[in-house]
């Protein structure tokens, strides 16, 4: 299914409507009405897209477009502030009591949104944060959640308490703080079971915890996936329960996670992280600019450039400077290559830059290159000589022929690889301006531009 | 056996709360057929989850309907969409044949949709019906996941292959049809790991698995199930998709339609992959999975609350 992102969309639409000083009433609704199915596809509560694109509208009728962009594009632009405005809080931190007090967090939500997992990852963040947690099993439904949780605890070095299925939650959410209390613990995590939010007497269940227990932070934890429903879910839990904060999970998966905009809208509450995968290390701050990108389906480029910081940052200085002067000369060598291939690992491989590349967020995975095809092409690489890594010329068929043995490939292989390595240094020479980008990080993502582009290179 | 209508109806603690407003309201609220009444339709479509362009194919193909069979009458007009909706999720009659053969059933998905629930509600049915079940623990990742499925077996009293936590869960199907055969079973159910599908090397484990059992039990009659979240969005159409270049995918089964969420996203699965929902699970109970029943989902999809049943 070929993908056409929002922008492209707009884009589209406009294409014959140069920027008119300010946008008219007509401009806000061509617009508009993309973006309200853009954000119906990425399962925003209905109830919710309207209001948000009505107060858009109210918004944008008049404003001025600005230099460069077009009406589309501009609408576009609102829309994304008005969304990050709209998704973001001013806490986005886990409220903790001070060190000498014990602080008692309790995870909710429906059954299978991730609250043992995301228990865990909390768990271990505050972990770093120099606090002593205590993970407390009080899902005693569920056949072998308590297991689950202290398998979880075990990993990530944690204290774990529970008295079995026979006792009821809120006597265990009772006893583990007492037992908090002895052993000195600061933080508590409840683990609840997972329940609908019309089941009256599994929410009251939760009720009656707080009831009884001083529970500092209530947390929902909502899965990313989640559609229409997400709307009733927050709601529920907000009004029966009273939650504090919002944890979305399951956002390592493509879904554009609308159920975040639906569910901050009608609560109020802060989202305060999101789980990005089955370790129990993957819990990462919530960006509302990011999950804006990614709901109208723009990709996350603010992430991308991020991880191209961070690979970089772990490549030192001086190569760095070195690479961008090659880079800047159009002249690539098989060391940069490696380079090259390493920080695209460092991000995420292949794959994940796509993902968050815009208008690439669908892309599937047999349109990439085999990640294992990869790990030849480096192989080849690796049976190279320092001397050849750096100076391509060198290739001689003797050298070939060793290379191509040293790396477990047949000649054909090496020769096509070598040859299209040539073909891509004379394109660099034509557009070096392209590759002496200034901005830290962009000159090794120029270079996997090339390396990622449509088939050229493999 | 209840419906799962009536089994809802019957949940004394659950209520259904006003929010969930449907089609009746639409139809009871007009007397002509017009846009604004075409508008509101298309709003409970959507608001179950059936998607922006499941909705609108249904919508065009309504319009058209009234148009050439020139209705006025919005009664009329609501028996005609449910009529169109009932007939694309209507299951083929030798859809559970399967049952009566010796069988694998290969059950995949994503994180947290309730496929070693629905496996051990799975194991209850066949073990019901007389027949000689083995499960396959092979979600050797999620911590506790084999005690989890050990349990859901001792309910259904079915004998259970497991493996190590960690271990490779290709060894467990390995162990798995060595003992089906070993055995004389009737029906292997393979409980799998959850995974997120765009996770490329996770898909490659579970063809590795698919092979498997392709070689080691040639020639059985296979089904394999993929769980979707009956609260899930738009993403469900992705998820079934990726998992059925698996394996190819038989049947669906829709979870967690006890709640508020109508399950709308398998009519856009459906419409697009004609994937048959076969069954639906409709508690926590080990027999709370039931045949599915396109002329009770489509109520459910379209009811405003169960008091009006």
């Amino acid at each position: 299914m070929a993908f056409e992102s929002l922008t492209d969309k707009l884009q589209n639409i406009f294409k014959n409507l140069r920027s008119k000083g300010v946008l008219t009433e007509e401009d806000v609704k061509v617009a508009l009405k993309e973006v309200k199915m853009a954000l119906l596809e990425a399962d925003v509560s209905f109830k919710v897209v309207k209001q948000f694109v009505s107060s858009v509208e109210k918004r944008a009728i008049g404003e001025g477009v600005l230099n460069g962009l077009n009406p589309g594009q501009m609408v576009i632009k609102i829309v994304n502030e008005e969304m990050i405005s709209l998704m973001g809080s001013d806490t986005t931190e886990i409220a903790l009591l001070p060190i000498n007090e014990i602080t008692v967090i309790m995870m909710c939500g429906l059954q299978g949104s991730g609250k043992t997992t995301t228990a865990a990852k909390i768990a271990g963040k505050l972990k770093l944060k120099g606090r002593k947690v205590l993970l407390a099993a009080c899902d005693i439904y569920r056949p072998a959640a308590i297991d689950q949780l202290r398998i979880n605890a075990q990993k990530q070095g944690v204290d774990f308490f529970s008295m079995g299925t026979d006792v009821s939650a809120v006597e265990i959410a009772k006893a583990s703080v007492e037992y908090a209390r002895k052993n000195q613990d600061n933080v508590v995590i409840i683990d609840t079971a997972g329940r609908l939010q019309i089941d009256e007497a599994m929410m009251q269940e939760l009720v009656d915890i707080k009831n009884n227990v001083a529970v500092n932070q209530s947390l929902l934890v909502v899965d990313a996936m989640t559609g229409q429903d997400a709307v009733n879910v927050a709601t529920q839990f907000n009004e029966k329960v009273g939650i504090d904060g919002i944890i979305l999970s399951k956002m390592d998966g493509d879904s554009r996670g609308g159920a975040a905009l639906s569910a901050k809208a009608v609560t109020g509450k802060p989202i305060l992280y999101v789980g990005m995968g089955e370790k129990l290390s993957d819990l990462e701050q919530f960006y509302p600019d990011r999950m804006a990108s990614r709901i109208l389906g723009m990709g996350d480029v603010l992430s991308l450039i991020d991880k191209a910081i961070e690979a970089n940052a772990e490549m030192d200085a001086q190569k760095e400077k070195e690479m961008a002067q090659k880079m800047k000369k159009g002249k690539l060598d098989f060391e940069m290559y490696l380079e090259s291939m390493k920080q695209m690992r460092n991000m995420g491989g292949l794959g994940a830059i796509m993902n968050m590349l815009p208008g690439m967020g669908r892309i599937s995975d047999d349109q990439l290159p085999d990640e294992k095809e990869l790990a030849r092409l480096e192989a080849i690489v690796l049976s190279m000589t320092p001397q050849e890594r750096k100076n391509p010329k060198l290739m001689t068929p003797q050298r070939k022929y060793r290379i191509a043995k040293g790396s477990g490939n047949d000649i054909a292989a090496v020769n096509r690889f070598i040859k299209q390595f040539d073909q891509m240094q004379k394109m660099m020479k034509q557009m070096p301006g392209l590759f002496g980008g200034k901005k830290r990080g962009m000159g090794g993502l120029g270079g996997l531009g090339r390396f990622s582009g449509k088939n050229k290179f493999f | 056996m209840a419906g799962f209508f009536e089994k809802l109806a019957a949940g004394l603690t659950k209520t259904r709360d006003k929010f969930v407003k449907g089609i009746d309201n639409v139809f009871n609220g007009y007397t002509s057929i017009d846009d604004d009444f075409y508008e509101e339709l298309e709003e409970v479509l959507i608001m179950g989850d059936i998607g922006v362009n499941a909705t609108s194919t249904i919508m065009d193909r309504l319009r058209e309907h009234v148009r050439e069979q020139h209705i006025t009458d919005p009664e009329k007009c609501r028996a005609l969409l449910l009529q169109d909706i009932w007939q694309q999720m209507k299951i083929d009659e030798h859809a559970y044949d399967f049952e009566d053969k010796k069988t694998i059933i290969f059950v995949i998905g994503v994180n947290g949709v309730g496929k070693t629930t629905s496996v051990g509600k799975l194991a209850a049915i066949f073990k019901n019906k007389g027949k000689k079940v083995i499960i396959a623990a092979a979600d050797t990742y999620r911590a506790a996941a084999t005690e989890q499925l050990v349990e859901w077996a001792d309910r259904a009293g079915a004998p259970i292959i497991t493996g190590r936590e960690g271990a490779d869960p290709a060894s467990v199907i390995y162990d798995a049809t060595s003992a089906f055969k070993a055995r004389d079973c009737d029906i292997l159910i393979v409980d799998t790991a959850g995974r997120l599908h765009n996770k490329k090397n996770l898909m490659e484990e579970l063809a590795k698995m698919n092979r498997i059992i392709d070689k080691e039990l040639p020639g059985i009659c296979r089904e394999n199930f993929i769980v979707l979240d009956g609260t899930t969005g738009q993403n469900a159409i992705m998820q079934a998709r990726e998992f059925g270049d698996v394996a190819d995918l038989t049947g669906i089964i829709l979870t967690k339609l006890d709640g508020t969420a109508k399950g709308g996203i398998a009519v856009a699965i459906v419409s697009e992959l004609n994937i048959p929902v076969k069954y639906v699970g409709v508690g926590e109970g080990i027999d709370d999975l039931e045949r599915f029943s396109p002329a009770e989902f489509v109520d459910a999809l379209f009811l405003d609350s169960v008091e009006k049943k």
